[in-house]
């Protein structure tokens, strides 16, 4: 086998994400959960890639994104493509697309917004501007880049 | 007259149109000139205080009564249930059902947009938290046009804490419609936030930031002064820099003649009590016009045309 070939078997059903830029994967691992069940998960760190000089990807078994954690990836991997695969074949693929805005994901980080006391769906509005990409919170309006937002407790 | 803002919940400066300012200044300044219209006859207010703020409440109470509203209401959260721990949501849409409108303020940023989504009837913020306080912004419009004669193209210098004083970071985004130019002024560490440069880099305005004061006032058509914290600095490095952000009567030697100071007060030091008898001092009639802004805007609020 050429040593530029991946070595990991197909799968029959689930999702691959690909084209995640380097050293994003294993934070989208913990972000999206994918840890929490028991189906098999191939992570492939610095793969060489074509655009990007190295990317990052993962295969998930029997699990389907949903389009909010199809959102919730643009957030963190903005350049991601999503392929949902039935019966070994890639039945649908599509490049993630950074959502307007965001509700009942993310904690607020300012620790003296209402929404850390009232029980509200939070809401963020993203905006993406030469600076790079920044949350505004609705309610107390602060900015915020996506490194320090987590989620909120269910 | 077409009234946009009949009914409207009054949260956040960002949220006004340049029209929508505008109307507010002309209604104001129309309530000026001819005091004891009724606008607000038969109508009933909750001033709902969650934190104490003696000036604001007793003007917006003031404002209201002055229109012929009655108020209802209360001046902390002591005797509220609140305390008792029920939620700001449940005790608005309660206190939504007593009243035409509601004028809040509340320590949590973020509260008034809340209490918002749960009132069936418009909520008028009063500052919440660290985050807004629109009428301040209003009435400060309303002076600056009051000494002006417009808001159009005017270079206004901004003074003293830009990084933790809300006034001056409403002021700067309500200006983004007015075409101003700004000169920043504060020490480094106060200086004003990214966001807020980001969004006058949006809107295409100019600014440049200055070290003192001394640079800014021979162009100014407006200085609003704020004031630096002491306890932000140690003490010897407050001493080498206050003396850059206070401003003192012969300074003003070289304003232009339309030159007006304005504050937010209360202030400390910041403007030595030498320049209230200038022409140029500006601030206790900004304050005054504290009233006006919030007779004009509960009129407007409440009223379908005024």
């Amino acid at each position: 086998m050429p040593s530029n070939k991946l070595m990991v078997e197909a799968i029959e059903k689930g999702t691959v994400i690909d084209h995640i830029h380097a050293g994003a994967g294993i934070k989208i691992l913990r972000w999206l959960q994918l840890l929490n069940d028991h189906d098999r998960i191939t992570v492939g760190l610095n793969l060489p890639s074509k655009h990007h000089g190295y990317k990052d990807l993962i295969k998930v078994e029997n699990r389907i994104l949903t389009d909010q954690e199809a959102s919730e990836l643009a957030i963190f991997a903005p350049e991601a493509t999503v392929n949902r695969i039935e019966d070994y074949k890639v039945k649908d693929k599509f490049a993630v697309s950074l959502p307007k805005r965001v509700t009942g994901v993310f904690l607020c980080p300012n620790s003296n917004c209402i929404t850390r006391t009232e029980k509200v769906a939070t809401l963020f509005k993203l905006e993406n501007n030469k600076k790079g990409l920044r949350m505004k919170c609705h309610y107390c309006e602060k900015h915020f880049n996506r490194e320090v937002m987590s989620k909120v407790a269910f | 007259m077409n009234n946009p803002l009949y009914k409207r919940n009054i949260i956040s400066i960002p949220d006004f149109s340049r029209d929508e300012l505008q109307l507010v200044i002309d209604t104001a300044e129309r309530i000026k000139a001819a005091p004891g219209r009724q606008l607000l006859k038969d109508k009933i207010v909750a001033s709902c205080f969650f934190e104490p703020s003696t000036r604001t409440r007793l003007s917006f109470e003031t404002a209201i009564q002055a229109l012929g509203g009655r108020v209802i209401g209360f001046s902390d959260d002591g005797n509220t249930s609140a305390k008792k721990g029920e939620t700001l949501a449940d005790a608005m849409k309660i206190i939504g059902n007593y009243v035409d409108a509601v004028v809040m303020r509340h320590p949590q940023e973020g509260s008034a947009r809340l209490a918002s989504e749960f009132s069936s009837v418009p909520i008028v913020n009063g500052g919440d938290g660290a985050n807004q306080h629109p009428t301040q912004t209003l009435l400060d419009l309303l002076s600056i046009h009051e000494t002006q004669g417009t808001l159009d193209g005017l270079r206004v210098a901004l003074v003293g804490d830009l990084k933790y004083g809300r006034t001056v970071h409403s002021l700067a985004q309500a200006l983004t419609h007015f075409n101003c130019q700004f000169d920043f002024v504060s020490p480094d560490a106060l200086a004003m936030p990214e966001y807020i440069l980001e969004e006058l880099d949006d809107a295409g305005m100019q600014y440049q930031h200055a070290a003192t004061l001394e640079e800014v006032i021979p162009h100014a058509d407006i200085i609003y002064m704020t004031r630096v914290q002491r306890e932000r600095f140690e003490e010897s490095e407050y001493q080498h820099i206050r003396g850059n952000f206070i401003l003192k009567a012969d300074m003003l030697k070289t304003a232009k003649p339309n030159l007006r100071v304005l504050h937010p007060l209360p202030r400390v030091d910041e403007i030595d009590v030498d320049v209230d008898s200038t022409p140029y001092a500006y601030y206790f009639e900004q304050a005054k016009n504290g009233l006006y802004a919030r007779q004009a805007l509960l009129a407007l609020v409440l009223n379908q045309s005024v």
